[in-house]
Protein backbone atom coordinates (compact mmCIF):
# COMPACT_ATOMS: atom_id res chain seq x y z
CA UNK A 1 0.00 0.00 0.00
CA UNK A 2 1.09 3.26 -1.01
CA UNK A 3 1.64 5.91 2.17
CA UNK A 4 1.68 9.41 1.53
CA UNK A 5 5.66 9.38 1.88
CA UNK A 6 6.34 7.27 -0.93
CA UNK A 7 3.65 9.21 -3.48
CA UNK A 8 5.67 12.16 -1.96
CA UNK A 9 8.68 10.66 -3.82
CA UNK A 10 6.59 9.28 -6.27
CA UNK A 11 5.53 13.17 -7.31
CA UNK A 12 8.36 15.27 -6.51
CA UNK A 13 8.61 16.78 -10.06
CA UNK A 14 5.00 18.40 -9.34
CA UNK A 15 5.68 21.53 -7.31
CA UNK A 16 3.56 21.39 -3.94
CA UNK A 17 2.28 18.33 -4.59
CA UNK A 18 0.24 16.91 -1.27
CA UNK A 19 1.37 20.17 0.59
CA UNK A 20 -2.64 20.25 1.89
CA UNK A 21 -3.33 16.94 1.77
CA UNK A 22 -5.44 16.53 5.69
CA UNK A 23 -6.24 12.47 5.68
CA UNK A 24 -9.09 13.67 8.34
CA UNK A 25 -10.70 15.39 5.55
CA UNK A 26 -13.18 12.39 4.61
CA UNK A 27 -16.84 12.88 4.32
CA UNK A 28 -17.19 9.55 3.67
CA UNK A 29 -15.94 9.10 7.77
CA UNK A 30 -16.46 6.48 9.54
CA UNK A 31 -18.91 4.66 6.83
CA UNK A 32 -15.64 4.02 4.39
CA UNK A 33 -12.58 2.50 5.38
CA UNK A 34 -10.25 4.05 3.25
CA UNK A 35 -8.06 1.68 1.54
CA UNK A 36 -6.00 1.55 -1.91
CA UNK A 37 -7.63 -1.57 -3.21
CA UNK A 38 -10.50 0.65 -4.42
CA UNK A 39 -8.07 1.97 -7.44
CA UNK A 40 -6.80 -1.58 -8.46
CA UNK A 41 -10.28 -2.91 -10.66
CA UNK A 42 -11.04 -6.57 -9.97
CA UNK A 43 -7.79 -6.90 -7.78
CA UNK A 44 -9.04 -9.26 -4.70
CA UNK A 45 -9.41 -12.50 -4.75
CA UNK A 46 -13.07 -13.32 -6.16
CA UNK A 47 -15.48 -15.48 -3.83
CA UNK A 48 -16.05 -18.88 -6.00
CA UNK A 49 -17.98 -18.28 -8.78
CA UNK A 50 -21.90 -19.89 -8.54
CA UNK A 51 -22.65 -21.94 -11.87
CA UNK A 52 -24.63 -20.02 -14.48
CA UNK A 53 -26.89 -22.75 -15.17
CA UNK A 54 -29.31 -20.21 -15.86
CA UNK A 55 -30.18 -17.43 -17.97
CA UNK A 56 -28.52 -14.00 -15.90
CA UNK A 57 -29.15 -10.70 -17.44
CA UNK A 58 -25.78 -8.53 -16.65
CA UNK A 59 -25.25 -5.26 -16.76
CA UNK A 60 -22.81 -4.39 -19.53
CA UNK A 61 -21.11 -1.37 -16.79
CA UNK A 62 -19.63 -4.82 -15.64
CA UNK A 63 -17.43 -6.98 -17.32
CA UNK A 64 -18.17 -10.45 -15.61
CA UNK A 65 -21.69 -12.46 -13.72
CA UNK A 66 -21.17 -11.82 -10.11
CA UNK A 67 -19.86 -14.53 -7.77
CA UNK A 68 -23.40 -14.82 -6.31
CA UNK A 69 -26.67 -14.22 -8.35
CA UNK A 70 -30.33 -14.66 -7.62
CA UNK A 71 -32.31 -17.18 -9.28
CA UNK A 72 -35.74 -15.76 -8.54
CA UNK A 73 -37.77 -15.62 -12.05
CA UNK A 74 -35.56 -15.55 -15.13
CA UNK A 75 -36.48 -13.67 -18.59
CA UNK A 76 -39.26 -15.61 -20.14
CA UNK A 77 -41.88 -14.97 -22.78
CA UNK A 78 -42.47 -11.28 -24.08
CA UNK A 79 -41.53 -9.41 -21.14
CA UNK A 80 -38.32 -11.39 -21.18
CA UNK A 81 -37.72 -10.49 -25.00
CA UNK A 82 -38.06 -6.94 -23.85
CA UNK A 83 -35.73 -7.24 -20.91
CA UNK A 84 -33.01 -8.53 -23.10
CA UNK A 85 -33.39 -6.12 -25.17
CA UNK A 86 -33.09 -3.45 -21.97
CA UNK A 87 -29.62 -4.70 -21.33
CA UNK A 88 -28.27 -3.62 -24.61
CA UNK A 89 -28.18 -0.29 -22.65
CA UNK A 90 -25.77 0.71 -19.31
CA UNK A 91 -27.96 1.65 -16.17
CA UNK A 92 -27.29 5.46 -17.25
CA UNK A 93 -29.55 4.70 -19.99
CA UNK A 94 -33.04 5.16 -20.19
CA UNK A 95 -33.38 2.94 -22.81
CA UNK A 96 -32.15 0.44 -20.36
CA UNK A 97 -34.97 1.08 -17.49
CA UNK A 98 -37.93 2.42 -19.33
CA UNK A 99 -37.99 -0.87 -21.25
CA UNK A 100 -37.74 -2.59 -18.08
CA UNK A 101 -40.80 -0.95 -16.76
CA UNK A 102 -43.16 -1.79 -19.61
CA UNK A 103 -41.84 -5.54 -19.62
CA UNK A 104 -43.03 -5.15 -16.16
CA UNK A 105 -46.44 -4.37 -17.08
CA UNK A 106 -46.94 -6.82 -19.98
CA UNK A 107 -45.27 -9.44 -17.33
CA UNK A 108 -48.20 -8.64 -15.01
CA UNK A 109 -51.00 -10.14 -17.83
CA UNK A 110 -48.34 -12.75 -18.60
CA UNK A 111 -48.85 -13.89 -15.01
CA UNK A 112 -52.74 -13.92 -15.21
CA UNK A 113 -52.72 -15.95 -18.41
CA UNK A 114 -50.20 -18.05 -16.73
CA UNK A 115 -52.38 -18.65 -13.69
CA UNK A 116 -55.45 -19.44 -16.10
CA UNK A 117 -53.70 -21.62 -17.74
CA UNK A 118 -52.72 -23.11 -14.79
CA UNK A 119 -56.73 -23.52 -13.66
CA UNK A 120 -56.32 -20.52 -11.33
CA UNK A 121 -58.82 -17.67 -11.24
CA UNK A 122 -56.87 -14.92 -9.78
CA UNK A 123 -58.28 -13.55 -7.12
CA UNK A 124 -57.98 -9.84 -6.93
CA UNK A 125 -60.36 -9.04 -3.87
CA UNK A 126 -58.15 -10.99 -1.67
CA UNK A 127 -54.32 -10.51 -3.82
CA UNK A 128 -55.38 -6.83 -3.14
CA UNK A 129 -55.96 -7.65 1.12
CA UNK A 130 -59.52 -6.12 0.85
CA UNK A 131 -60.56 -8.30 4.23
CA UNK A 132 -58.35 -5.85 5.95
CA UNK A 133 -60.01 -3.01 3.91
CA UNK A 134 -63.31 -4.46 5.21
CA UNK A 135 -62.30 -4.52 8.71
CA UNK A 136 -60.21 -1.56 8.96
CA UNK A 137 -61.25 0.60 6.29
CA UNK A 138 -64.96 -0.46 5.44
CA UNK A 139 -66.46 3.11 5.11
CA UNK A 140 -64.26 4.09 2.41
CA UNK A 141 -64.29 0.35 1.32
CA UNK A 142 -68.07 0.87 0.64
CA UNK A 143 -67.37 4.69 -1.14
CA UNK A 144 -65.15 2.93 -3.32
CA UNK A 145 -67.63 0.03 -4.44
CA UNK A 146 -70.30 2.65 -4.20
CA UNK A 147 -68.92 4.70 -7.21
CA UNK A 148 -67.51 1.94 -9.16
CA UNK A 149 -71.12 0.48 -9.50
CA UNK A 150 -72.13 4.07 -10.12
CA UNK A 151 -69.51 4.55 -12.96
CA UNK A 152 -70.12 0.94 -14.51
CA UNK A 153 -74.00 1.31 -14.23
CA UNK A 154 -73.19 4.47 -16.03
CA UNK A 155 -71.60 3.31 -18.74
CA UNK A 156 -73.02 0.59 -19.66
CA UNK A 157 -76.28 2.52 -19.75
CA UNK A 158 -75.19 4.96 -22.04
CA UNK A 159 -73.72 1.71 -24.19
CA UNK A 160 -76.85 -0.02 -24.85
CA UNK A 161 -78.72 3.12 -25.57
CA UNK A 162 -76.34 3.85 -28.37
CA UNK A 163 -76.48 0.36 -29.62
CA UNK A 164 -80.57 0.15 -29.59
CA UNK A 165 -82.42 0.65 -32.84
CA UNK A 166 -83.89 3.88 -32.64
CA UNK A 167 -87.56 4.06 -32.86
CA UNK A 168 -89.53 5.76 -35.61
CA UNK B 1 -43.13 -24.49 0.90
CA UNK B 2 -45.12 -21.14 1.68
CA UNK B 3 -43.91 -17.94 -0.03
CA UNK B 4 -45.40 -14.27 -0.65
CA UNK B 5 -45.71 -14.42 -4.49
CA UNK B 6 -45.88 -10.54 -6.05
CA UNK B 7 -48.45 -11.09 -8.94
CA UNK B 8 -48.49 -7.06 -10.21
CA UNK B 9 -48.66 -3.63 -8.44
CA UNK B 10 -51.08 -3.90 -5.15
CA UNK B 11 -51.07 -7.66 -5.87
CA UNK B 12 -49.85 -10.35 -3.58
CA UNK B 13 -50.60 -13.73 -2.58
CA UNK B 14 -49.42 -16.51 -0.62
CA UNK B 15 -48.63 -19.62 -2.79
CA UNK B 16 -46.70 -22.96 -2.55
CA UNK B 17 -43.04 -22.49 -4.29
CA UNK B 18 -40.29 -24.71 -4.46
CA UNK B 19 -37.68 -24.97 -1.48
CA UNK B 20 -34.73 -23.60 -2.22
CA UNK B 21 -31.82 -24.81 -2.87
CA UNK B 22 -28.04 -24.45 -2.29
CA UNK B 23 -26.79 -22.84 -5.10
CA UNK B 24 -23.26 -21.88 -4.41
CA UNK B 25 -20.92 -23.87 -2.20
CA UNK B 26 -21.30 -20.42 0.97
CA UNK B 27 -24.91 -20.72 0.61
CA UNK B 28 -27.15 -21.39 3.62
CA UNK B 29 -31.02 -21.99 3.56
CA UNK B 30 -32.34 -20.33 6.49
CA UNK B 31 -36.08 -21.70 7.98
CA UNK B 32 -37.80 -18.04 8.50
CA UNK B 33 -39.22 -17.05 11.76
CA UNK B 34 -39.49 -13.44 11.45
CA UNK B 35 -39.78 -11.42 8.67
CA UNK B 36 -41.12 -7.53 8.04
CA UNK B 37 -42.63 -5.54 5.77
CA UNK B 38 -40.39 -2.65 5.67
CA UNK B 39 -41.34 1.20 4.06
CA UNK B 40 -39.11 0.59 0.91
CA UNK B 41 -41.31 -2.65 0.22
CA UNK B 42 -44.12 -0.64 -0.79
CA UNK B 43 -41.76 0.81 -3.86
CA UNK B 44 -41.84 -2.80 -5.21
CA UNK B 45 -45.68 -3.57 -4.27
CA UNK B 46 -47.20 -0.34 -5.90
CA UNK B 47 -44.61 -1.54 -9.41
CA UNK B 48 -42.21 1.45 -9.15
CA UNK B 49 -39.02 -0.45 -9.27
CA UNK B 50 -37.91 -1.69 -12.39
CA UNK B 51 -37.64 -5.36 -13.16
CA UNK B 52 -40.12 -6.51 -10.58
CA UNK B 53 -41.17 -9.54 -12.22
CA UNK B 54 -44.16 -11.46 -11.22
CA UNK B 55 -43.39 -14.65 -9.32
CA UNK B 56 -41.05 -12.36 -6.97
CA UNK B 57 -41.22 -12.83 -3.38
CA UNK B 58 -40.32 -9.96 -1.18
CA UNK B 59 -38.71 -9.85 2.43
CA UNK B 60 -35.44 -8.62 3.19
CA UNK B 61 -35.60 -8.11 7.05
CA UNK B 62 -35.98 -11.42 8.54
CA UNK B 63 -34.66 -13.71 10.99
CA UNK B 64 -34.31 -17.75 11.11
CA UNK B 65 -32.76 -20.97 11.78
CA UNK B 66 -29.92 -21.99 10.18
CA UNK B 67 -31.76 -25.38 8.20
CA UNK B 68 -29.36 -26.57 5.95
CA UNK B 69 -25.17 -25.60 4.94
CA UNK B 70 -23.33 -25.64 1.60
CA UNK B 71 -19.93 -27.53 1.67
CA UNK B 72 -17.75 -24.39 2.16
CA UNK B 73 -19.99 -22.87 5.15
CA UNK B 74 -17.77 -22.73 8.21
CA UNK B 75 -19.25 -20.41 10.19
CA UNK B 76 -22.80 -21.56 10.74
CA UNK B 77 -24.08 -24.58 12.15
CA UNK B 78 -27.61 -26.11 11.49
CA UNK B 79 -30.06 -24.86 14.09
CA UNK B 80 -27.54 -21.63 14.57
CA UNK B 81 -30.43 -18.83 15.11
CA UNK B 82 -29.39 -16.10 12.81
CA UNK B 83 -30.07 -12.31 11.80
CA UNK B 84 -29.52 -11.78 8.09
CA UNK B 85 -28.75 -8.52 6.84
CA UNK B 86 -30.79 -7.28 4.18
CA UNK B 87 -27.77 -6.75 1.82
CA UNK B 88 -25.83 -9.73 0.60
CA UNK B 89 -22.03 -8.99 1.21
CA UNK B 90 -19.43 -10.97 0.18
CA UNK B 91 -16.93 -9.48 2.44
CA UNK B 92 -14.11 -9.78 -0.15
CA UNK B 93 -14.30 -6.78 -3.08
CA UNK B 94 -12.76 -3.74 -2.63
CA UNK B 95 -16.39 -2.54 -1.64
CA UNK B 96 -17.17 -4.76 1.74
CA UNK B 97 -12.97 -4.37 2.45
CA UNK B 98 -13.60 -0.94 3.06
CA UNK B 99 -16.86 -1.53 5.00
CA UNK B 100 -19.24 -0.53 2.10
CA UNK B 101 -21.42 -3.42 2.84
CA UNK B 102 -24.43 -2.03 0.90
CA UNK B 103 -22.26 -1.49 -2.06
CA UNK B 104 -20.64 -5.41 -2.85
CA UNK B 105 -19.72 -5.94 -6.39
CA UNK B 106 -20.67 -9.48 -6.34
CA UNK B 107 -23.67 -10.16 -5.30
CA UNK B 108 -25.32 -8.40 -7.97
CA UNK B 109 -25.17 -9.04 -11.84
CA UNK B 110 -28.21 -7.03 -12.93
CA UNK B 111 -27.51 -3.46 -11.75
CA UNK B 112 -23.58 -1.80 -10.85
CA UNK B 113 -25.39 0.80 -8.49
CA UNK B 114 -26.82 -1.35 -5.83
CA UNK B 115 -25.33 -4.48 -4.29
CA UNK B 116 -27.33 -7.63 -3.97
CA UNK B 117 -30.37 -7.80 -1.56
CA UNK B 118 -32.79 -10.00 -0.50
CA UNK B 119 -36.44 -9.50 -2.19
CA UNK B 120 -35.71 -6.53 -4.04
CA UNK B 121 -36.37 -6.89 -7.71
CA UNK B 122 -34.06 -8.05 -10.33
CA UNK B 123 -32.18 -4.82 -10.41
CA UNK B 124 -31.28 -5.89 -6.73
CA UNK B 125 -29.98 -9.37 -8.20
CA UNK B 126 -33.03 -11.02 -8.45
CA UNK B 127 -32.43 -13.51 -4.93
CA UNK B 128 -36.25 -14.32 -3.32
CA UNK B 129 -36.70 -12.78 -0.01
CA UNK B 130 -37.52 -13.74 3.54
CA UNK B 131 -41.38 -13.17 3.38
CA UNK B 132 -41.29 -17.29 2.91
CA UNK B 133 -41.19 -20.50 4.98
CA UNK B 134 -37.62 -20.61 3.63
CA UNK B 135 -34.70 -18.85 2.02
CA UNK B 136 -31.49 -18.92 0.30
CA UNK B 137 -29.05 -17.01 2.35
CA UNK B 138 -25.24 -16.38 -0.26
CA UNK B 139 -22.23 -16.12 1.51
CA UNK B 140 -23.33 -17.39 4.90
CA UNK B 141 -19.62 -16.97 6.41
CA UNK B 142 -20.30 -13.23 6.21
CA UNK B 143 -23.30 -12.14 6.39
CA UNK B 144 -25.72 -14.05 8.79
CA UNK B 145 -24.97 -13.01 12.67
CA UNK B 146 -25.74 -15.36 15.46
CA UNK B 147 -28.67 -13.81 17.55
CA UNK B 148 -27.04 -13.39 21.11
CA UNK B 149 -28.44 -15.47 23.29
CA UNK B 150 -31.31 -14.18 25.20
CA UNK B 151 -32.32 -11.26 22.60
CA UNK B 152 -36.23 -10.96 21.95
CA UNK B 153 -36.53 -12.13 18.52
CA UNK B 154 -38.84 -8.91 17.44
CA UNK B 155 -35.80 -6.72 18.26
CA UNK B 156 -33.65 -9.27 16.33
CA UNK B 157 -35.35 -9.15 13.59
CA UNK B 158 -35.66 -4.87 13.42
CA UNK B 159 -31.47 -5.35 13.68
CA UNK B 160 -31.89 -6.27 10.08
CA UNK B 161 -32.46 -2.74 8.81
CA UNK B 162 -34.63 -0.44 10.68
CA UNK B 163 -32.35 0.09 13.23
CA UNK B 164 -28.95 0.19 11.46
CA UNK B 165 -30.83 2.47 9.04
CA UNK B 166 -32.22 4.84 11.42
CA UNK B 167 -28.82 4.96 12.93
CA UNK B 168 -26.14 5.16 9.89
CA UNK B 169 -28.98 8.03 8.52
CA UNK B 170 -27.83 9.82 11.99
CA UNK B 171 -24.09 8.63 11.54
CA UNK B 172 -23.89 10.26 7.97
CA UNK B 173 -25.78 13.51 9.29
CA UNK B 174 -22.82 13.99 10.87
CA UNK B 175 -24.14 15.46 13.92
CA UNK B 176 -22.13 17.81 16.16
CA UNK B 177 -23.44 18.58 19.93
CA UNK B 178 -25.92 20.84 20.23
CA UNK B 179 -27.40 20.48 16.32
CA UNK B 180 -30.72 20.85 15.39
CA UNK B 181 -31.96 17.60 13.23
CA UNK B 182 -34.79 17.63 11.00
CA UNK B 183 -36.23 14.11 9.99
CA UNK B 184 -38.75 14.01 7.47
CA UNK B 185 -40.67 10.79 7.78
CA UNK B 186 -42.34 9.16 10.87
CA UNK B 187 -42.25 5.70 9.65
CA UNK B 188 -40.63 2.93 11.47
CA UNK B 189 -36.65 4.11 9.39
CA UNK B 190 -37.49 8.07 10.70
CA UNK B 191 -38.52 7.35 14.41
CA UNK B 192 -35.60 5.38 14.44
CA UNK B 193 -33.56 7.73 13.17
CA UNK B 194 -34.81 10.56 15.19
CA UNK B 195 -33.96 8.41 18.36
CA UNK B 196 -30.40 7.58 17.29
CA UNK B 197 -29.62 11.61 16.43
CA UNK B 198 -29.55 11.91 20.50
CA UNK B 199 -27.10 9.36 20.40
CA UNK B 200 -24.53 11.55 18.65
CA UNK B 201 -25.22 14.66 20.65
CA UNK B 202 -28.16 16.28 18.73
CA UNK B 203 -29.53 19.60 20.91
CA UNK B 204 -32.79 19.27 19.23
CA UNK B 205 -34.98 16.69 16.86
CA UNK B 206 -37.81 17.44 14.97
CA UNK B 207 -39.77 15.30 13.03
CA UNK B 208 -42.44 16.14 10.24
CA UNK B 209 -44.84 13.70 8.35
CA UNK B 210 -48.54 13.85 7.82
CA UNK B 211 -49.63 10.83 9.60
CA UNK B 212 -51.19 11.92 13.42
CA UNK B 213 -50.42 8.77 15.14
CA UNK B 214 -46.99 8.17 13.89
CA UNK B 215 -46.28 11.40 14.77
CA UNK B 216 -47.46 10.65 18.62
CA UNK B 217 -45.57 7.74 18.42
CA UNK B 218 -42.44 9.08 17.52
CA UNK B 219 -43.18 12.35 19.96
CA UNK B 220 -42.91 9.72 22.87
CA UNK B 221 -40.45 7.25 21.64
CA UNK B 222 -37.99 9.30 20.51
CA UNK B 223 -38.68 11.42 22.42
CA UNK B 224 -38.64 14.63 19.98
CA UNK B 225 -41.46 17.53 18.74
CA UNK B 226 -43.36 16.47 15.72
CA UNK B 227 -45.49 18.18 13.42
CA UNK B 228 -47.96 17.51 10.48
CA UNK B 229 -46.99 19.13 7.47
CA UNK B 230 -50.69 19.08 6.35
CA UNK B 231 -51.07 21.88 9.06
CA UNK B 232 -48.57 24.25 7.81
CA UNK B 233 -48.34 26.44 4.68
CA UNK B 234 -44.94 25.73 3.24
CA UNK B 235 -42.99 22.99 5.88
CA UNK B 236 -39.84 24.94 5.01
CA UNK B 237 -40.74 28.43 6.20
CA UNK B 238 -42.43 26.72 9.06
CA UNK B 239 -38.98 24.64 9.73
CA UNK B 240 -36.39 27.99 9.23
CA UNK B 241 -38.97 30.19 11.55
CA UNK B 242 -38.51 27.22 14.50
CA UNK B 243 -34.73 27.16 13.66
CA UNK B 244 -34.11 31.33 14.31
CA UNK B 245 -34.72 31.44 10.50
CA UNK B 246 -31.30 30.19 9.31
CA UNK B 247 -32.49 26.16 8.82
CA UNK B 248 -31.33 23.07 10.73
CA UNK B 249 -27.83 21.48 10.93
CA UNK B 250 -28.92 18.52 9.73
CA UNK B 251 -32.30 17.44 7.49
CA UNK B 252 -32.68 13.38 6.99
CA UNK B 253 -34.51 12.48 4.36
CA UNK B 254 -36.57 8.89 6.20
CA UNK B 255 -39.06 9.16 3.30
CA UNK B 256 -38.12 8.50 -0.56
CA UNK B 257 -39.85 7.55 -3.04
CA UNK B 258 -43.48 7.31 -1.53
CA UNK B 259 -43.12 10.75 -0.76
CA UNK B 260 -46.47 12.74 -0.05
CA UNK B 261 -47.01 16.49 0.60
CA UNK B 262 -46.47 18.09 -3.30
CA UNK B 263 -49.22 17.34 -6.39
CA UNK B 264 -46.54 17.86 -8.64
CA UNK B 265 -43.87 15.44 -7.51
CA UNK B 266 -46.93 12.57 -6.45
CA UNK B 267 -48.12 12.76 -9.99
CA UNK B 268 -44.73 13.03 -12.07
CA UNK B 269 -43.09 10.09 -9.58
CA UNK B 270 -45.91 8.25 -7.93
CA UNK B 271 -48.47 8.09 -10.67
CA UNK B 272 -46.57 8.47 -14.00
CA UNK B 273 -43.57 7.24 -13.11
CA UNK B 274 -41.84 9.87 -15.19
CA UNK B 275 -39.58 10.18 -12.57
CA UNK B 276 -37.94 7.86 -10.07
CA UNK B 277 -40.51 8.74 -7.24
CA UNK B 278 -41.92 11.18 -5.35
CA UNK B 279 -38.89 13.69 -3.84
CA UNK B 280 -40.96 15.62 -1.97
CA UNK B 281 -39.26 15.24 0.97
CA UNK B 282 -35.70 15.55 -0.57
CA UNK B 283 -36.63 19.03 -1.73
CA UNK B 284 -37.71 19.96 1.67
CA UNK B 285 -34.84 18.58 3.19
CA UNK B 286 -32.45 20.82 0.61
CA UNK B 287 -34.39 23.75 1.41
CA UNK B 288 -34.40 23.33 4.76
CA UNK B 289 -31.22 22.84 5.68
CA UNK B 290 -28.84 25.96 6.84
CA UNK B 291 -26.13 26.81 4.61
CA UNK B 292 -23.33 24.39 4.55
CA UNK B 293 -25.37 22.07 6.45
CA UNK B 294 -25.17 18.34 5.89
CA UNK B 295 -28.53 16.69 4.19
CA UNK B 296 -28.38 12.42 5.11
CA UNK B 297 -30.69 10.21 2.58
CA UNK B 298 -31.69 6.85 3.36
CA UNK B 299 -34.76 7.04 1.76
CA UNK B 300 -35.35 5.00 -1.09
CA UNK B 301 -35.66 6.03 -4.98
CA UNK B 302 -35.65 4.27 -8.03
CA UNK B 303 -32.60 4.15 -10.45
CA UNK B 304 -33.57 6.85 -13.04
CA UNK B 305 -33.83 10.77 -12.25
CA UNK B 306 -35.46 13.00 -9.83
CA UNK B 307 -36.53 16.81 -9.73
CA UNK B 308 -34.28 18.22 -6.82
CA UNK B 309 -33.27 21.28 -6.44
CA UNK B 310 -29.84 20.60 -7.01
CA UNK B 311 -28.46 24.53 -7.64
CA UNK B 312 -29.43 25.21 -4.46
CA UNK B 313 -27.26 22.71 -2.75
CA UNK B 314 -24.18 24.25 -4.89
CA UNK B 315 -25.48 27.55 -3.80
CA UNK B 316 -25.93 26.56 -0.15
CA UNK B 317 -22.71 24.70 0.04
CA UNK B 318 -24.56 21.40 1.53
CA UNK B 319 -22.86 18.03 1.56
CA UNK B 320 -25.42 14.82 0.28
CA UNK B 321 -24.61 11.78 2.52
CA UNK B 322 -26.24 9.24 1.42
CA UNK B 323 -26.08 5.14 0.90
CA UNK B 324 -28.24 1.94 1.84
CA UNK B 325 -26.89 0.84 4.91
CA UNK B 326 -23.94 -0.97 5.86
CA UNK B 327 -25.90 -3.72 8.75
CA UNK B 328 -22.51 -5.91 9.55
CA UNK B 329 -20.76 -2.87 9.92
CA UNK B 330 -23.13 -1.34 12.46
CA UNK B 331 -24.22 -4.61 13.90
CA UNK B 332 -21.67 -5.37 16.91
CA UNK B 333 -22.80 -1.46 18.14
CA UNK B 334 -26.43 -1.59 18.02
CA UNK B 335 -26.14 -5.08 19.40
CA UNK B 336 -24.86 -3.99 21.88
CA UNK B 337 -27.17 -0.93 22.58
CA UNK B 338 -30.14 -3.18 22.60
CA UNK B 339 -28.37 -5.57 24.86
CA UNK B 340 -27.85 -2.72 27.02
CA UNK B 341 -31.76 -1.02 26.89
CA UNK B 342 -30.03 2.05 25.11
CA UNK B 343 -32.50 1.01 22.05
CA UNK B 344 -36.01 -0.63 21.99
CA UNK B 345 -36.62 -1.17 18.56
CA UNK B 346 -39.16 -4.01 19.09
CA UNK B 347 -41.41 -1.41 20.16
CA UNK B 348 -42.22 -0.08 16.68
CA UNK B 349 -43.83 -3.58 16.05
CA UNK B 350 -47.48 -3.42 16.29
CA UNK B 351 -49.36 -5.91 13.74
CA UNK B 352 -47.93 -10.10 14.14
CA UNK B 353 -49.97 -11.60 11.12
CA UNK B 354 -49.77 -14.86 10.12
CA UNK B 355 -47.35 -15.02 6.54
CA UNK B 356 -50.65 -17.02 5.07
CA UNK B 357 -52.61 -13.15 5.57
CA UNK B 358 -49.27 -11.14 3.57
CA UNK B 359 -51.92 -9.45 1.22
CA UNK B 360 -53.73 -7.99 3.99
CA UNK B 361 -50.74 -7.07 5.86
CA UNK B 362 -49.58 -5.08 2.81
CA UNK B 363 -52.96 -3.05 2.42
CA UNK B 364 -52.70 -2.51 6.13
CA UNK B 365 -49.19 -1.09 5.84
CA UNK B 366 -49.57 0.69 2.66
CA UNK B 367 -52.65 2.47 3.83
CA UNK B 368 -51.33 2.96 7.31
CA UNK B 369 -54.59 0.93 8.53
CA UNK B 370 -55.43 0.34 12.22
CA UNK B 371 -52.67 2.75 13.29
CA UNK B 372 -49.88 0.56 11.63
CA UNK B 373 -46.55 1.34 12.38
CA UNK B 374 -44.45 -1.77 11.55
CA UNK B 375 -46.01 -5.47 10.74
CA UNK B 376 -44.22 -8.71 10.90
CA UNK B 377 -45.42 -11.70 9.32
CA UNK B 378 -44.74 -15.00 10.94
CA UNK B 379 -44.59 -18.19 9.03
CA UNK B 380 -47.09 -21.33 10.48
CA UNK B 381 -43.67 -23.48 12.22
CA UNK B 382 -42.97 -20.20 14.35
CA UNK B 383 -46.53 -19.62 15.55
CA UNK B 384 -46.51 -23.12 17.22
Amino acid sequence: METIQTLAEKYTHIRGWGIDADPKNDPTYPIKNRTDAEQRGYSWQRPTQQPIDTEVLRSIERPNVSAVFGTSVPPSGLSGQIRRFAFRFSESEYGHWLPLLLADRVNVVEGIIDDVRQGIVPNIFAEKGMLADWKYNRKNLLQQVLIGAVVTTTILTIMSRTKSPRRA
Amino acid sequence: MLAMNYRGPRRVRIDSKPYPEIKHPEDAIVRVTRSCICGSDLHLYNGNVPDTRVGSTFGHEFIGIVEEVGPEVHKLKIGDQVLVPFNIACGKCSFCQQGLYGNCHESNTEATAVGGIFGYSHTAGGFDGGQAEFVRVPYANFGPTVIPSGMDPDDAVLLTDVVPTGYQAAEMGGIQPGDTVVVFGAGPVGIMAARCSWLFGAGRVIVIDQVDYRLEFVRNYAPCEAYNFKEMDDPVVFIKKMTDWLGADVCIDAVGAEAAGSALQTITGRKLLIQAGSATALHWAINSVKKGGIVSVVGVYGPTDNLVPIGNVVNKGLTIRANQASVKRLLPRLIDHVQNGILAPKALITHRVPLEDVADAYNIFANKLDNCIKPVLIPPSARS
